[in-house]
């Protein structure tokens, strides 16, 4: 199989979500530590993630907008089906983001009473939990086939297409709920947006033990909650695989292929190790391999429906864009890296590198 | 309320809610960078504290414009997703350029936010001028995008496929250059007299001290020089819109009948039905010479355009004389700040002046007016088209019926985020420094 540009591009979207996965997925992690903040440490606890979400989260933030802009110019008719089928769910993802976004801010500059700043602390909290759960459904209803499935009742067509008259265009006879609801509410979507919810506080709690270096008391807090995540969304990640390869459709390649027992052998190990690390109060290591396992798990759906951008049918190729818009864009990736991955490491460097 | 028009609405709702945090967060960082410019030059605390001011405001508005740009760009998929089809592989590049430059703003806005003690003040510095400049960029690729709409280019259709699409002449569209230059100037020139306006009223009610006496001079140094420069700019964009788009400037002149030595409408109310324009002033050879700089040149009036093709006539004539004549108000009174300003040879004369004063507290809200006003021109003076000539804009809205739920649901968000983002403002910028509790 030979690699082509559009291949190049989607790989790109990829490793741009899992970045986004890594670091802007683990501060709605933080979120949701905020919100569960309990025990005489309470107060700690939530200054703690305050202070380690501030300075990036923005720049964490912006990984999104990578994949959304890098879809809509290299696989427009993706975004077109997601934008179409994922309306409803996609709209309360960005309640949460908005939401989360603002509160955030808005608590760390409120000069208002303490109630004030609690109420925004529990706003930003409460969208921490629902947009993880949001955006797991949403890639649960691409991988089981739901937005495949509803997309040929929309009408969308290739790139840079222009669409027939309106007037012209055929009502579909399928009911909203086929085509609007159905296609991301079942119970393993739900699954895959429990499971993404338990991995993000997973990852956010193993990353605030090495934020909370210096205060054993607090390293504990989050040791604790890390480990219990942990639990949960292993037992979540099986339930899903179950009801995903129980569904049919792509997701049964995550069980029998040569790769997939690669995959699910490495999702394994990092997961044990992650654990074993905490276990053993080596919160450094712990965080790689928190990050090693939540990679796994993305790059293993991801696997399972290559080389199709919605199953069942529409491929990489099928849907990329026009051969010199992927050139172009590649070069501006390649000059636009050159600014911001040595910016990047600055911003990280002052923030991440020393104690503070 | 059917759906094309709850699309419609809620598309509107949420960039004129964006474009303010959109265009804030180009005026204001410069203003951060000035004070602190000014604060390494004299050692004068009162513009570090500035400094340090505005950089909050920075910060908050720049969350919420970075948040509700977020939904923007989703908003693209989710209520014309067969537009973002089509046009996503042409116009997608200065999508993916504000994408690095938003990046990189929002890492040098965190390490100046957090860095005033972990970084060196020359460092400091620079990331400041970084967020400025990148805010600024940002600001041009999402307008060259825009402008392609207006007047798109960089492809052929062939059998209603876009072929021998190229992206980079896409970005060099005809409207590219007029469009981005106005929005550049009416971000600063909003941003800094809404700025001044302020703390002319502040000083105005009695609290004149030499931190309102700063910022009120760093601020006209911002906004006064866009304001006087934004005419020209303006002339610029209305003979590219009346060579390229006939029907929009004709409708923004309430101009029904194609004649040489068109005479200007000033005010006025267009009648449709009758296609005449009642109650105006008329310039003779006005429009003609603005639009074409020649006192006998034939321009295009509405009735050459088929009445399918019209856009709301009322609306964008009403708006685009709202948007001029607040614009030249800005810059009169921008004139004059600086006229006192020089003959002084110091910026105390400002605040002096207590009728100048009156004159910038009654300019305070108008730049952003103009700006809405400006939008409203461009978006609704483009109907019916998405994209000018080629796509339809009711053939590009989403299959989902319902559309008013969102639209109504998002509507609700941005007012509360902006009634929240205002009181944080009052709290965070506008209050004396003698008022100051400690700050996070």
């Amino acid at each position: 199989m030979s690699l082509t540009l559009a291949d190049v591009a989607a790989w790109v979207i990829v490793v741009a979500l899992n970045a986004y996965v890594l670091f802007g997925g683990a501060d709605f992690g933080g979120g949701v530590w905020d919100l569960l903040a309990t025990g005489p440490r309470r107060r700690e606890q939530r200054e703690l993630i305050s202070h380690a979400i501030g300075p990036i989260w923005e720049a964490n933030h912006v990984w999104l907008i990578v994949v959304v802009v890098m879809l809509f110019v290299c696989f427009p008719p993706a975004f077109a089906a997601f934008g179409t089928i994922l309306h409803i769910p996609l709209s309360l993802m960005l309640f949460g983001i908005v939401l989360r976004g603002s509160a955030f801010v808005f608590r760390a500059y409120s000069y208002g009473p303490r109630s004030e700043q609690r109420r925004w602390g529990l706003t930003f909290a409460v969208s921490s939990l629902i947009t993880p759960i949001v955006l797991g459904m949403c890639v649960g209803a691409i991988v089981s086939g739901g937005v495949g499935g509803a997309m040929a009742e929309v009408n969308i067509g290739p790139a840079a297409t222009l669409p027939a008259p309106n007037a012209a265009r055929s009502a579909s006879a399928a009911s909203f709920a086929t085509i609007y609801v159905h296609p991301w509410l079942t119970p393993f979507t739900l699954s895959v947006g429990v499971m993404t919810l338990a991995l993000l506080s997973f990852l956010a709690a193993t990353y605030l033990t090495v934020e909370a270096r210096g205060n054993p008391p607090l390293q504990e807090d989050f040791r604790r909650r890390a480990l219990g995540a942990a639990v949960a969304a292993m037992v979540i990640a099986m339930i899903a695989l179950a009801l995903g390869v129980a569904s049919g459709g792509v997701m049964t390649r995550l069980v029998g292929t040569g790769w997939s027992l690669a995959v699910r052998a490495g999702a394994a190990c990092a997961a044990i190790a992650s654990v074993i690390a905490l276990a053993r109060r080596q919160y450094p290591i712990a965080r790689i391999a928190a990050g090693a396992w939540v990679t796994f798990m993305l790059w293993g759906w991801i696997l399972a429906q290559f080389p199709l951008v919605i199953p069942p049918t529409l491929t990489i190729d099928a849907a990329a864009a026009p051969n010199r818009t992927l050139v172009e864009t590649m070069a501006v990736l390649v000059g636009g890296g050159l600014i911001l991955f040595p910016s990047l490491w600055y911003l990280l460097r002052v923030f991440k590198g020393r104690p503070g | 309320m059917n759906d094309l028009l709850a699309a419609r609405s809620q598309m509107a709702i949420s960039l004129a809610f964006h474009i303010l945090f959109a265009v804030i967060g180009i005026g204001l960082p410069a203003l951060m960078v000035l004070a602190e410019w000014r604060w390494i030059r004299t050692g004068d605390a009162v513009f570090l504290d500035l400094a340090k001011r505005w950089s909050k405001g920075a910060a908050i508005l720049f969350a919420v414009g970075a948040v509700s740009g977020t939904v923007l760009s989703f908003e693209l998929g989710l209520l014309w997703p067969t537009f973002m089809g089509f046009a996503g592989p042409i116009i997608g590049m200065p999508f993916s350029l504000e994408g690095f430059a938003f990046f990189t703003e929002a890492i040098f806005l965190g390490l100046y936010l957090y860095g005033w003690d972990r970084i060196s003040r020359r460092a400091h510095l620079f990331a400041g001028i970084v967020v400025a400049l990148s805010g600024v960029l940002s600001g041009i690729f999402v307008v060259i995008a825009n402008a392609w709409m207006n007047t798109p280019a960089g492809f052929t259709i062939v059998g209603g496929k876009a072929i021998d699409v190229r992206p980079l002449a896409a970005m060099a569209n005809a409207a590219a250059f007029p469009e981005t230059l106005h929005m550049t100037l009416a971000a600063y020139a909003a941003t800094g007299l809404t700025i001044a306006g302020i703390h002319a009223i502040i000083i105005l009610r009695g609290h004149d001290n030499a931190f309102h006496r700063h910022a009120l001079a760093l601020a006209i140094m911002l906004g006064a020089p866009a304001a006087i420069l934004q005419p020209l700019s303006g002339d610029l964009s209305a003979r590219n819109v009346a060579r390229y788009q006939p029907a929009k400037l004709a409708a923004l002149e309430a101009h029904f009948e194609t004649q040489r030595g068109a005479p200007l409408h000033i005010g006025g109310w267009p009648d449709v039905e009758r296609r005449e324009t009642r109650w105006a002033i008329r310039i003779p050879r006005g429009l003609s010479l603005l639009a074409f700089h020649h006192p006998n040149a034939e321009v295009q009036g509405l009735n050459d355009t088929p009445r399918e093709d019209w856009p709301p006539v009322a609306i964008v004539h009403v708006a685009f004389q709202l948007m001029v004549a607040l614009g030249s108000v800005m810059a009169l009174v921008s004139i004059w700040s600086l006229w006192r300003w020089w003959r002084a040879r110091s910026s105390d004369a400002l605040a002096s002046d207590h009728r100048l004063l009156r004159a910038l507290a009654l300019v305070t809200p108008m730049g952003f007016l103009a700006i809405e006003a400006g939008w409203t021109v461009t978006e609704v003076g483009r109907q019916p088209w998405i994209v000018y000539g080629i796509l339809r804009t009711a053939d590009a809205v989403t299959p989902m019926p319902g559309l008013i739920v969102p639209f109504l649901a998002f509507t609700l968000l941005y007012v509360l985020l902006g009634i929240i983002v205002v009181s944080l403002l009052r709290q965070q910028i506008v209050r004396s420094p003698t008022q100051q509790r400690g700050a996070p």
